[in-house]
């Protein structure tokens, strides 16, 4: 997917003033934080949990390469295939090849963020095949050619409203229709299409090494549809998604179910471990394993960033952000939104590319505290701020306000001249209201807060003076 | 009690310049229970704003400044919660690489409090005497809540203060959208968060906000009379320092507000 992170001033402006975005987003966040807390609540040792989750991951992470080749090696035994793409393109040819040596001609997808990554969709489609999104949400958004707003919700940003339109529009139901007849609508719709596919591509939550086997979590079943009907199953998966040992998986389904949805396991959870073997009724003649880098080798040769390839996209960190419940997901730009989205972005499309992501937070600590995985996601957003320093994003005059202002303040004698001078002129700007005086800044921030008015004198001189008279 | 304690006063810039009543009032709260304090003049500013915008090269040096000023000292005591987690958490890391300083920062780290921190845990205040008479609600400043872990001790002080009604502020927790340069460079976002907070405020029903970091004060502070709302935002210290005069009648000349 081409990215537009760049645009995320103008974006994120433009959905400040979409009032619908806005009544979604409210109702959106605050159910789920409300479903995570009580999750949360209820179980003692959550905190051992994320730890422990935490050093699985890690250690996962360290050991990737093996873990990867023992993957291979178990499922190949098993009767899968494994492919590794470097980049989006890599990955795009390789499925359109193993579709194309199928023969077949239709497909159903399961919700996968991977796949946005790559940008399949619009690349099957131009190659002539049919593709339909299976997940309800993702469903929706592909009939309103939009793009995922939320990593588990991806169509948060839809109103019942829209999507009643959406479906009379392009399926002929009710435009008035309410939602249990709106899912029932496009159960119909879906069930035929999974029924009569020739491909069904899927993503994955976990690969296991030390068994060969892929790991789906969901909750509408349309994963075990496109997983166990069509002829061809391949999924596509993220190098990072690996685990060695299957003893790791419980912990981190646990994390992430509960910070997910709040639920303490989903409807479904599907192990898939080979093709159709001698003896069972269904399953796919045939499954391929593609893995995609796209970046994710950068990612993990970097100390200071690698820990996000810890991340489960488990979605709470942009449930608690009060800049994502503000903006929504498609001002970030690119496939992935919110805090984990500012950190993976910029390291998968480029810093010059994404510079104001990492920028874009108030730096609150909320992503870094609901983590189920612990990852330090404040303290990564500020180590890309300095990466995007040392590239020279910074512009001349922040470089030399920068400059200044530590001069300033390592000459006290200096600073506190320059303190005594600017009262008396900020009193005067403050009084009158004349906020625009002081440039860019503070006209930004009078639009929505009054400045500061302080006294004739400041701290200082009142303790020299209390001194003076002998303290108190 | 034992010895007397000594503290420094790191009377961080905003505060210097904008709010010295925060300052005045924290020094009356200190001397209540015999803190001995000392305001080193040389001070500065911790280099925050360098930090956060990315600049690591001018905070070390605005670190190192910091040292140099008060290395020395017994205790840090500033009514900020931003800048002393900037002290805390931050100045050591900024120094990994170096041993020697590394250990010289964590230790003034180790030395370093926020006020809230200060009165509870260094002094074991938990009943604060006084009276002031009126309505107050609590926010969680980010950094004081999950950089230095304030959360139960500055509501304690206030319930425990004659005559104030604590009441509960609906998420509490959540970011009033300064951030600093963000609430300039991403103005719309942060005005956005601050309207979201600041209704929260108004339904709490409170006549007073109170909080321990100068900064979130500021902008709530300037949010609100922007609204024309009658809640006024008080530092901690001013609401303690305010039962100290017993009256119940303020006696800062100069709130947050």
């Amino acid at each position: 997917m081409k990215s537009r992170s760049d645009q995320f001033h103008e974006l994120s402006s433009e959905a400040l003033n979409d009032g619908f975005l806005r009544e979604a987003l409210t109702r959106a966040s605050s159910s789920f934080q409300a479903a995570k807390t009580d999750a949360v609540d209820s179980m003692p040792d959550w905190e051992e949990l994320r730890q422990r989750g935490h050093d699985r991951k890690n250690r996962a992470i360290e050991n990737l390469p093996e873990a990867l080749e023992v993957f291979e090696k178990n499922l190949r035994s098993q009767g899968g295939e494994v492919h590794y793409c470097e980049d989006g393109a890599a990955a795009r040819d390789q499925i359109l090849s193993i579709i194309r040596a199928s023969g077949g001609s239709s497909v159903t997808k399961s919700k996968s963020m991977v796949t946005e990554e790559i940008a399949l969709n619009d690349h099957l489609e131009a190659a002539g095949l049919s593709v339909l999104e299976g997940d309800l949400g993702e469903y929706i958004i592909q009939l309103a050619g939009e793009h995922p707003s939320h990593i588990i919700a991806p169509a948060i940003h839809k109103s019942r409203e829209e999507v009643a339109e959406l479906f009379h529009e392009h399926l002929g139901s009710d435009p008035n229709a309410d939602i249990p007849e709106l899912t029932r609508v496009a159960r119909e719709t879906l069930r035929e299409a999974f029924l009569g596919a020739d491909i069904g591509i899927s993503g994955a939550n976990f690969v296991i090494a030390e068994t060969g086997t892929i790991v789906l979590v969901e909750n509408e079943g349309n994963i075990r549809m496109s997983t166990t009907v069509p002829r061809v199953h391949i999924a596509v998966v993220g190098i990072e998604k690996v685990l060695p040992r299957r003893s790791d998986l419980a912990t981190l389904l646990r994390l992430l179910c509960r910070s997910a949805t709040g639920q303490r396991v989903t409807s479904y959870i599907s192990f898939i471990s080979s093709p159709r073997t001698e003896g069972e009724g269904d399953g796919p003649e045939k499954l391929h394993v593609v893995f995609l880098d796209a970046g994710r080798s950068k990612l993990w040769a970097d100390p200071t960033q690698r820990e996000a390839l810890n991340c489960i996209r488990c979605g709470a960190c942009l449930n608690f952000c009060p800049v994502y419940g503000s903006v929504g997901g498609h001002s970030y730009g690119w496939v992935y939104p919110g805090p984990i989205g500012s950190v993976i972005t910029p390291n998968y499309v480029g810093i010059e590319k994404a510079s104001q992501l990492p920028q874009a937070s108030s730096l609150c600590g909320r992503c870094g505290e609901v983590c189920p995985m612990k990852i330090p996601l404040p303290d990564m957003l500020l180590g890309l701020r300095a990466k995007a320093v040392e590239a020279g994003s910074a512009g001349f005059s922040e470089k030399l306000s920068m400059r200044v202002f530590s001069l300033l303040a390592r000459s006290p004698r200096l600073w506190r001249l320059l303190l005594a001078l600017g009262r008396p002129f900020y009193r005067l700007v403050a009084r009158a209201g004349l906020a625009s005086v002081l440039g860019g800044p503070a006209r930004r921030w009078s639009r929505s807060r009054s400045l500061p008015l302080p006294g004739r004198s400041g701290f200082r001189r009142w303790w020299r003076e209390d001194a003076e008279k002998g303290g108190e | 009690m034992s010895e007397p304690k000594r503290a420094s006063l790191f009377i961080t810039c905003l505060v210097d310049f904008l709010f010295p009543g925060v300052a005045k009032a924290m020094v009356k709260v200190l001397r209540h229970y015999d803190v001995e304090l000392e305001f080193p003049e040389n001070q500065t500013c911790c280099g925050q704003p360098a930090f956060n915008a990315g600049f690591r090269g001018e905070a070390r040096e605005l670190a190192l400044a910091f040292l140099d000023v008060f290395e020395g000292c017994e205790a840090v005591v500033s009514p900020s919660g931003s800048c002393v987690a900037m002290v805390k958490e931050y100045y050591p890391e900024l120094f990994s690489e170096d041993e020697e300083l590394r250990g010289r920062f964590q230790s003034l780290a180790d030395r370093t409090w926020e006020f809230s921190q200060y009165l509870t845990e260094e002094l074991g205040v938990s009943e604060f005497p006084g009276r002031r008479d009126g309505s107050l609600t609590w926010h969680d400043c980010c950094h004081s809540l999950r950089g230095l872990g304030v959360r139960e001790g500055p509501r304690r002080l206030l319930s425990s203060v004659e005559g104030a009604e604590l009441l509960e502020l609906e998420k509490s927790d959540e970011c009033c959208g300064f951030g600093g340069l963000f609430s300039v460079k991403f103005d719309e976002i942060s005005s956005r968060m601050l309207s979201n907070k600041l209704a929260c405020v108004e339904k709490s029903g409170a006549e007073s906000l109170v909080a321990t970091d100068c900064s979130c004060l500021m902008h709530m502070a300037g949010g609100l009379e922007k609204r024309g709302s009658k809640v006024q935002a008080l530092h901690l210290a001013e609401v303690l320092a305010d039962a100290l005069e017993e009256s119940g009648t303020g006696s800062q000349e100069e709130a947050c507000s």
